[in-house]
């Protein structure tokens, strides 16, 4: 027994791959991209190749990035880019390749899918011209693309930073940088200062900060709310900040208020997941070694928690230990030996996450929309007006919120609305959004054909008493 | 003593149908139902008003079938006047379309017989054979030897149904309460009952309709009934939009009114499992590849699981507990259609003192009934 | 909505609507539209109203495209290739049968 898949090819999905494969592991990595390095590392091999003076814009996280893609490479690993892994199961894993849908067998699963920014549904974030930071940063980093016109930045969190001033160095008009983190916030982040006073992480933050003020943009702070507007496209950007309005044309506005874990796949294969006050989201419940509550699936990396690259590297290495003892190929003494140095690697990069956390912790006024008509559900086009209709009728959780009224029944299930209804239930009932839960979550995750998923007819069908009829109604 | 006229214990399909239907008469109800992950049939079914196959060997459930379909247009036009919300209901008339001859000569065959059983009460059908078929249907597949039709069977959006149902309940002055699991259901003495949860609530009410679904067994045995459901599972598979194509609803594709398609049906006795089996989903996406070719290309957003409320003859049980007077159960697999008949005449029966005899044959006695012979 | 910083290294020939457009190799479907002018990138399947991709790595379902005839794909999620034929969607697709 030694098969392993990896979903995901970032540095938690690499470092596992590479540590499964030194202990005589035979890791498969499944990757939707078509290279290795996942999202922060995205086409750094491409990069490195065609524009390696754009490695030093990328940052010096991403070009560290390369190091570990070579490695990977070198190691020779079963690598299966382009394929799209729809569900995880003990046992076997649901992967579409090729037009190709099967359930592949492994003995173990780790889920290293990393994190998704979280949705800011502010007013007019639909329009075209409204995109995540991190799109401009894809854009950026895989097709050397940057936007034309007057661009406005707005949210809280550490992308900000960078993405700014990636942005400003290569000549895009930045119109303005507007940040949303409340400045309490501030304060309170002050009592985690201490323990991260020597951290590299945040003295690169202010490194960002200042060159941003030389290269001229204008950094505006406390800003209390933000709204998209234009007529079939973006064209102003309007905020509150300090009790007055303002209004500034722009032709692309990137948000951000943060990432989390993108949990679609650990949902649907039916693993316990707990809600973190601390960084406003859910994640797997899972031990040291990232082992779930369901026999052979386990979570590393950002999907996990948000931790960063570097922690979601140890983070791997951990949960491909913890598989090599469970399919009995070390002993647990001997996991927890080599384990020691991964794990004290992971302390220190976690350590500054307190900080960041209540920092850049979101403003509720840029996850839960205040106007009725802006929309929550982007898919299935539902407001914030319709959510607050169905939770007056006292549903009892965001799945018979979604019966009632289709937020959450599109196809991107849920990924962009699912934690504000939650959050917009919660506060209109009066309950801990970690009560109100979630929307269960169910395979495929990813999409597939009606004719791809006939393909799997054949597989073995559980139960003996299973059969497919017409039901008589 | 009493906080309301009728309590229902449930807020799926058919308890909101009853709770409505009594609140409509002006009675106080209050509607009782479980958290959010539930297992809630009402969210996970096919949403057919279906008659053709229904009541092969129980006639009366044959008609009280045919009847639900005759006043869901009733029901649909009600809803939308008193909540502003559009069922999607629509009665174009249904086809179960056979993949082979013998396959339509068995449904032929059963409906001949339902007919039969019928007397004297109308129940219309045509077999259609191709051609005829395809004026009806487009896309159907090589395959398909022809169909059944009944001009009686339609659909509605059922989640909107649903939906309708809460809100008219509570236009009409109902309570809604959630997270209320029951726990005990004492007997009053002068009939009803007094219903403790375990949130450590109570409430009391002379008439109380136990319409939980699959919890209906244990309900039923705290108030001296017993309810013989068990789980049946069917895996359904949801496809995206598309502009509209189908104007009728065939036994296992029907394209809702929003643009998706569904594609049933499975049946299993797993228990009270709610997971999907990606082989099962294959087996239900290369079966109606063969009635809908062109489903083919369409992409998967939505599987789920639900789990039917099963009888051991499949027929609802609607029954009043002899020990405790004023507690009634109502119970089926097939919510969906008999909401209308629900709404408008058994919650119009219990109101006014008990269900009458004609209904006897889908009360709990059929299950003692003593051996012929 | 967006330019490129710098030539591309190695482009090859698509098709936009019908119209001619050389892209760059690496480029996903999604980048092309971003290019491609000022049409909007789709008109959404349940209001028809102008949309365009937001995450750009498959979470958010705007950057809807058809593809070789194939409706609803992802565009952020596919890189371009040789002869490929890219329409964009207006509201649900049509059935192909």
């Amino acid at each position: 027994m030694s098969r392993i898949a990896i979903v995901g090819a970032g540095p938690a999905g690499l470092a596992a791959a590479l540590t499964a494969a030194e202990l005589g592991l035979e890791p498969i990595v499944l990757d939707e991209q078509p290279a290795p390095g996942g999202q922060i590392y995205r086409s750094v091999e491409a990069v490195a190749g065609e524009r390696p003076e754009d490695l030093d814009l990328l940052g010096a996280d991403y070009a560290a990035g390369l190091g570990l893609v070579r490695d990977f490479r070198a190691a020779a690993v079963d690598y299966r880019p382009l394929s799209s892994v729809f569900e995880v199961r003990p046992g076997a894993v649901g992967v579409l390749r090729d037009g190709r849908a099967e359930m592949l067998a492994v003995d173990e699963t780790l889920i290293a899918c990393g994190a998704m920014e979280r949705p800011v549904p502010v007013p007019g974030w639909t329009l075209p011209g409204v995109m995540s930071a991190g799109a401009a940063q894809t854009l950026l980093k895989a097709s050397n693309l940057v936007p034309e016109g007057p661009t406005a930045i707005a949210g809280s969190g550490p992308l900000i930073f960078l993405i700014a001033w990636q942005l400003a160095r290569a000549g895009v008009p930045l119109v303005a940088v507007l940040r949303t983190t409340p400045k309490s916030q501030y304060r309170k982040a002050l009592a985690h200062l201490p323990a991260v006073a020597f951290d590299r992480e945040l003295w690169k933050g202010l490194g960002w900060m200042r060159q941003l003020k030389r290269l001229g943009v204008a950094l505006l702070d406390g800003v209390e709310a933000v709204a998209a507007e234009g007529e079939g496209r973006l064209r102003r950007v309007t905020y509150r900040r300090r009790g007055e309005t303002a209004s500034i044309a722009a032709d692309c506005l990137l948000l951000h208020e943060g990432v989390v874990p993108n949990l679609q796949l650990s949902r649907a294969a039916g693993c316990a997941h707990r809600w973190d006050e601390a960084q406003r989201c859910w994640r797997p419940v899972t031990d040291d070694y990232g082992a779930t509550d369901v026999e052979g699936v386990r979570v590393a990396g950002d999907c996990a928690g948000i931790g960063g690259a570097k922690a979601a590297r140890c983070a791997g290495m951990l949960a491909a230990l913890g598989a090599a003892e469970r399919l009995g190929w070390i002993d647990a003494g001997g996991r927890d030996r080599r384990a020691v140095l991964a794990r004290d690697a992971l302390a220190r990069h976690l350590g500054i996450r307190p900080f960041l956390d209540t920092l850049f912790r979101p403003a509720d006024a840029m996850l839960l929309p205040a106007d009725e008509a802006t929309l929550v559900c982007r898919c299935e086009e539902v407001t914030a007006g319709e959510i607050a209709r169905v939770a007056a009728l006292g549903v009892p959780g965001p799945n018979q919120a979604k019966a009632f009224c289709r937020a959450g029944m599109g196809p991107c299930q849920g990924r962009m609305c699912g934690s504000t209804v939650a959050e917009l239930l919660a506060r209109a009932q009066g309950r801990p959004v970690a009560e109100v839960g979630h929307y269960r979550i169910r395979p495929p995750v990813k999409p597939i054909t009606v004719a791809e998923l006939a393909g799997l007819a054949d597989e073995t069908v559980r139960g003996e008493s299973e059969r497919v009829a017409p039901a008589d109604g | 003593m009493a906080d309301s006229d009728c309590i229902v214990i449930g807020g799926g399909i058919v308890g909101a149908a009853m709770a409505y239907g009594l609140a409509r008469r002006g009675r106080a109800v209050t509607m009782l139902d479980q958290d959010d992950e539930a297992f809630r049939a009402s969210r996970a079914n096919f949403a057919l008003v279906w008659v053709q196959s229904k009541g092969l060997g129980r006639p009366e459930y044959a008609a009280w079938s045919r009847r639900s379909a005759m006043l869901w247009p009733e029901l649909a036009a009600e809803l939308k006047q008193v909540t502003g919300i559009d069922t999607g209901h629509r009665r174009p008339g249904g086809v179960a379309p056979a993949l082979s001859e013998d396959e339509l000569a068995g449904k032929v065959a059963a409906l001949r017989q339902i007919k039969r059983e019928a007397g004297n009460q109308p129940f219309e059908f045509e077999v259609l054979e191709r051609p005829a078929l395809d004026r009806l249907l487009p896309g159907l597949g090589p395959k398909v030897v022809g169909g059944t039709y009944c001009p009686l069977d339609g659909d509605t959006n059922s989640l909107r149904s649903l939906r309708a149902l809460h809100v008219g309940v509570a236009k009409h002055g109902g309570r809604y309460r959630t997270g209320q699991t029951v726990t005990a259901i004492r007997g009053l003495a002068g009939g009803g009952a007094r219903v403790e949860t375990a949130a450590g609530e109570t409430f009391a009410a002379p008439k109380v309709v136990i319409a939980a679904g699959l919890g209906n067994k244990v309900l039923g045995a705290m108030a001296g009934l017993e309810v013989p459901v068990r789980p049946v599972q069917g895996q359904v598979i949801v496809t995206e939009k598309a502009a509209p194509l189908l104007d009728l609803p065939t036994i296992n594709v029907r394209q809702t009114d929003e643009g998706g398609f569904m594609l049933g049906a499975s049946e299993a006795e797993v228990g009270f499992d709610t997971g999907t089996d990606p082989a099962v989903l294959g087996l239900i996406a290369r079966r109606n590849l063969d009635t809908f070719p062109f489903l083919g290309g369409l992409k998967v957003v939505r599987t789920w699981a639900g789990l039917r409320v099963m009888t051991p003859d499949g027929f609802p049980i609607y029954d009043q507990s002899k020990s405790h007077p004023g507690v009634f159960v109502v119970t089926g697999h097939s919510g969906v259609t008999t909401a209308a008949a629900h709404a408008f005449d058994l919650a119009g029966w219990i109101d006014e003192g008990g269900i009458p005899a004609q209904m006897k044959a889908l009360s709990t006695e059929r299950f003692h009934a003593a051996p012929a012979g | 909505m967006l330019r490129r910083r710098a030539e591309p290294k190695a482009t090859v020939a698509v098709s936009l609507d019908g119209a001619p457009v050389r892209a760059a190799v690496g480029d996903s479907v999604a980048a092309v539209l971003l290019l491609g002018g000022d049409a909007p990138y789709r008109l959404s399947a349940v209001g028809g109203v102008p949309r365009a991709p937001f995450c750009m790595i498959g979470n958010c379902f705007d950057c809807l495209v058809e593809i070789d005839g194939v409706p609803n794909r992802q565009g952020c999620l596919v890189p371009v290739a040789a002869g490929m034929s890219i329409r964009r969607q207006r509201g649900k697709p049509e059935i192909a049968r």
